[in-house]
């Protein structure tokens, strides 16, 4: 009886950890970010693009105005093939766009802006881009909807017409 | 010796941070434990993307202000979830990756013991 308990818990174990794993299997690995969590946005001082000037984030954000918050630079690729869908949204004037420049060289950010059109409201710039981690983003370039000061939607990576489609049925 | 003084100096200068060596350690305690979200299997310490960079800078403007290892974490956890702590926090999903262990070693004690006894047996 006493050498029967020991391969039958050995067998058992085995059995629980083969169900785990097994388990562990079917999840998805790849971390996908929660881009639908309501959240109030951060307070923070940044520069002004064009002038300068340091000003404060709930100077920027007024209560009932909906906003986009686009993370751009020149640098990166993917935001070339966003500017033209953003340039499309101004248009509308349903959305106030304010631009944010991540890491940027200031005189390469204007010739960016001058070659591709200017679709922001205001610019603002983060240098060191620690303003980017205040709002949680990841990268350029990341786009967030924002309404009464609380973030609506999340966009990670380049917007294309589908989301524009999409948040054009969200500002409504 | 005026050029030793000098070149004294200049070493100070070079290696001037505005840290104290106590906060670097914690500093790089901290960046082991946060995990850089746009690399693989790199923590912040380790990666130089870009993210992972503006994350210590901040990381560097906390320690400044004064606020202590958890605070900081808990402010990164706010920003970006649980998933950038390396360390799992105990919780419904995670008990199974913290007790599996502990039970693996009981086991195997146990089989130990119960072989020792028979052989005093």
């Amino acid at each position: 009886m006493k050498n029967k308990i020991l391969p039958f818990s050995v067998i058992i174990i085995f059995g629980i950890i083969f169900f785990i794993f097994y388990k562990g299997l079917e999840d998805s690995k790849i971390y996908t970010p929660d881009v639908n969590t309501k959240k109030e946005i951060p307070d923070f001082n940044i520069k002004e693009f064009f002038s300068g000037e340091n000003v404060k984030s709930s100077n920027i954000f007024k209560l009932d105005k909906i906003y986009l918050l686009n993370i751009w630079s020149s640098w990166c690729v993917p935001c070339r093939q966003e500017h033209a869908f953003l340039m499309n949204l101004s248009l509308d004037n349903k959305v106030n766009i304010i631009g944010m420049n991540y890491k940027d060289n200031l005189s390469n950010a204007e010739n960016f802006l001058k070659e591709l059109g200017n679709p922001y409201k205001e610019i603002y710039i983060d240098l060191d881009g620690t303003i980017a981690i205040e709002w949680g983003a990841y990268g350029v370039p990341e786009s967030f909807l924002i309404y009464n000061n609380e973030i609506i939607k999340k966009y990670i990576g380049p917007l294309n017409q589908q989301l524009i489609e999409e948040i054009n049925l969200l500002i409504k | 010796m005026k050029v030793l003084r000098f070149f004294l100096i200049i070493i100070l200068f070079f290696t001037f941070s505005v840290l104290k060596a106590d906060e670097l350690d914690k500093r790089n305690n901290i960046t082991k434990n946060l995990r850089c979200l746009v690399c693989q299997g790199q923590s912040i310490y380790d990666s130089d993307s870009e993210f992972a960079n503006s994350l210590k800078i901040l990381v560097d403007r906390k320690i400044d202000e004064g606020l202590t290892e958890a605070e900081i974490y808990e402010y990164f956890k706010n920003k970006y979830g649980e998933w950038i702590l390396y360390d799992p926090k105990l919780n419904k999903n995670t008990y199974i990756l913290w007790f599996m262990p502990l039970l693996i070693f009981l086991f195997g004690g146990a089989i130990i013991f119960k072989k020792l006894k028979k052989k005093h047996d």
